[in-house]
């Protein structure tokens, strides 16, 4: 019983990470039909740049480390992502709208492998740890729940990642521009005649969607310390699992996704064995899928490659 | 000199890109000659030119799933690891001759694929493309375990005496993988040398062309054709899509089984992460990038994924890390300026041109 309790702990804890890059996959699918295979080398760039800026203030400057250079650092880290993702989207994908659905694919792929290699060529190929100073922020308090630890450090993520979640989720149900948003992934043309302007819209979903990623990389960097510049291949491709679990083009679908996907691989390390936790995470997600076809929540669509 | 005559006027009749495809291979047939001449400097071009090979046939293979039945299938390295692992596993523990394993592993890898097909056919799209991607990866990881990390099991109750069993085998090896796969060999004579490898993967490329391209006109094609251009109306005009889908699954991953028995007797060593997700990538941008559906494309398209990083590392000598951001950057271009591919085929070509996306802006 304790253990399933903290398994269950460490398992929100990393779906909660997943779920925010998911929402990147997501917002870009839902809009676009395009599955954006460099998002999960955003989320890593953003976890580098959250490194460099952190140095930048902390180390260099001599700041103090505080939880307002903390925002102050999400804030810049996720400025900075955003506007590689609307690079991104100008460069790699708006020639290719009109070129089917394979062609982005690819060039998806080549922007990871240029991201990817661009990091290594600055920051090295090996890994880099957040300074000490940054763990100062945050004291470690661990508390103990019913047999199970739970530390200030993973509550703080637990929070922002509801926090951030929760707010894209307004924006997106309750404002003009979430509305247009949702208008827009339903249908292009007659979003348009509707007076919305798609272009922008589909600018404002590649500057949300690797924002989301960006902060989910600076809390990864937290929480593990540790940064390597392939970290975005595996985020990545759990990220995109989760999406498709919830219901790719589906915002609450990634959220429940992702965290269904912590909390099976936190349970498959736990109960079964560490080495086949992602296989097992694969199994699952087969098995939903044979069952519901289209995710969790998402809708039935018909659809031509 | 009547024959040459006559086979030229043959070639006149073709196409004129496949007339130049065609005399592109007769070349390549020749190409070891500047390995003699040259010595063993050029050794490690006749191993790039051998990985072309093996990419090349990968590639078909993949696009009779990708480019001719329109599946999206990216997970395509689980195929060829099958392959390879059963060439690997059946000539180390029983010693069965490669020649004789090479058929088989086309087969298991087939059975294989109408196993794990069957259940998720009925996945459109990028559904399809996720669980592929996890069949890719499960087939990964199971290889990196090997047998013995299913010691878990032994929690169950009643297969603790199965889990203690299972606990001492070696199959896969684990992440060292298996080597010491023997090598190919008829009468006497084993293939050693890179050129040896050479011309036999340069047979199993022309062979291959030659069957895609009746395999791409025969009933089978065409309906593979009708169930990627519209599978509702596929299914009116009678065709079984179900069976259809099954079969491109199986006749793709049989080749790519060979390919896979044909790369194990050539390292003669192989290890799981020869077999990752960044592999059934390769496969996946040959295809697209060379052209979807295009037999020629993919050779294109292998040239532009396999040969393009090597000359790319000859030619940046002093900056050679710069290669794969390079190759990354005119992965983008190739796209955005030739979204149908290098080499498209003339069906996919007038498809691309007049084709209109419901769903993209303009």
């Amino acid at each position: 019983m304790e253990q399933l309790l903290q398994q269950l702990i460490n398992g929100l804890t990393i779906g909660s990470f997943y779920a925010l890059i998911a929402l990147g996959y997501t917002m870009v699918y839902g809009v676009l039909k395009l599955i954006n295979f460099a998002h999960g080398d955003l989320f890593m760039l953003g976890a580098y740049i959250g490194l460099v800026t952190l140095m930048g203030f902390v180390v260099n400057v001599g700041m103090s480390a505080s939880l307002l250079i903390l925002l102050l650092i999400f804030l810049i880290v996720m400025a900075a992502i955003a506007l590689a993702g609307v690079t991104l989207e100008r460069v790699a994908y708006r020639p290719l709208y009109q070129a089917g659905r394979l062609p982005p694919v690819v060039s998806a792929l080549g922007a990871a492998i240029f991201i990817q290699n661009a990091v290594m060529l600055l920051y090295g190929a090996r890994y880099r740890t957040y300074p000490e100073e940054f763990k100062a922020i945050i004291p470690e308090v661990i508390w103990t729940v019913g047999g199970a630890r739970i530390s200030l450090l993973q509550v703080c993520m637990l929070v922002i990642a509801f926090a951030l979640m929760a707010g894209l989720y307004f924006f997106v149900q309750y404002t003009r521009l979430g509305t247009a948003m949702r208008a827009v992934s339903l249908d292009h043309d007659t979003a348009r005649l509707m007076g919305i302007d798609v272009f922008r819209i589909i600018v404002l979903v590649f500057i949300i969607g690797p924002a989301l990623g960006a902060a989910g990389g600076v809390m990864v960097g937290l929480f593990y310390g540790r940064i390597y510049f392939t970290l975005g291949w595996g985020y990545g491709l759990k990220a995109f699992t989760s999406a498709i679990l919830g219901g790719i083009g589906n915002i609450p679908g990634a959220m429940i996704g992702g965290l269904l996907l912590g909390v099976i691989e936190a349970l498959a390390t736990g109960f079964v064995s560490d080495a086949w936790k992602n296989a097992i995470a694969f199994v699952v997600l087969i098995l939903i899928l044979i069952l519901r076809p289209t995710g969790l929540l998402g809708e039935r669509v018909v659809e031509k490659l | 000199m009547k024959m040459i005559k006559s086979q030229l006027s043959r070639l006149q009749g073709l196409d004129e890109r496949w007339r130049n495809l065609t005399i592109a291979l007769v070349t390549l047939l020749f190409a070891p000659l500047v390995h003699l001449i040259l010595g063993t400097g050029a050794n490690r071009w006749l191993q790039v030119a051998n990985f072309f090979f093996i990419y090349a046939l990968l590639g078909l293979s993949l696009n009779i799933i990708l480019g001719y039945a329109g599946l999206f299938q990216l997970g395509h390295a689980a195929f060829y690891a099958v392959g390879a692992y059963t060439t690997a596993i059946l000539s180390t523990k029983l010693d069965i001759p490669i020649l004789l394993l090479l058929p088989l592993s086309g087969v298991v890898a087939a059975i294989f694929a109408v196993l794990i097909s069957r259940p998720i056919l009925h996945l459109r799209g990028d559904y399809l493309c996720i669980v592929t991607i996890g069949f890719g990866e499960i087939v990964r990881i199971a290889l990196r375990n090997d047998v013995s990390s299913l010691a878990f099991l032994g929690k169950i109750p009643g297969l603790s005496g199965f889990a203690d069993r299972v606990s001492r085998l070696v199959i896969t090896g684990g992440p060292n993988g298996i080597f010491g796969i023997s090598r190919p060999g008829l009468f006497g004579f084993t293939l050693r040398q890179q050129w040896h490898y050479y011309f036999l993967f340069l047979a199993f490329v022309a062979f291959t062309i030659f069957a895609m391209r009746r395999l791409e006109n025969s009933r089978l094609g065409r309906a593979w054709a009708c169930i990627r251009e519209d599978e509702l109306a596929a299914e009116a005009m009678g065709i079984d899509t179900v069976q259809m889908k099954l079969l491109a699954f199986a006749v793709g991953a049989a080749w790519a089984g060979v390919t896979g028995s044909l790369y194990a007797s050539w390292v003669t060593v192989i290890a799981p992460e020869s077999f990752s997700f960044w592999e059934s990538v390769i496969m996946f941008c040959i295809v697209v990038l060379g052209g979807t559906g295009s037999i020629p494309g993919v050779l294109v398209g292998t040239a532009g994924m396999v040969v393009l990083p090597e000359l790319l590392r000859e030619v940046l000598l002093n900056i050679q890390q710069w290669c794969m951001l390079l190759f990354g950057a005119a992965m983008v271009l190739m796209m955005v300026f030739r979204p149908q591919g290098l080499w498209p085929s003339r069906h996919m070509r007038l498809e691309v041109m007049t084709e209109k996306e419901s769903q993209a802006p303009s």
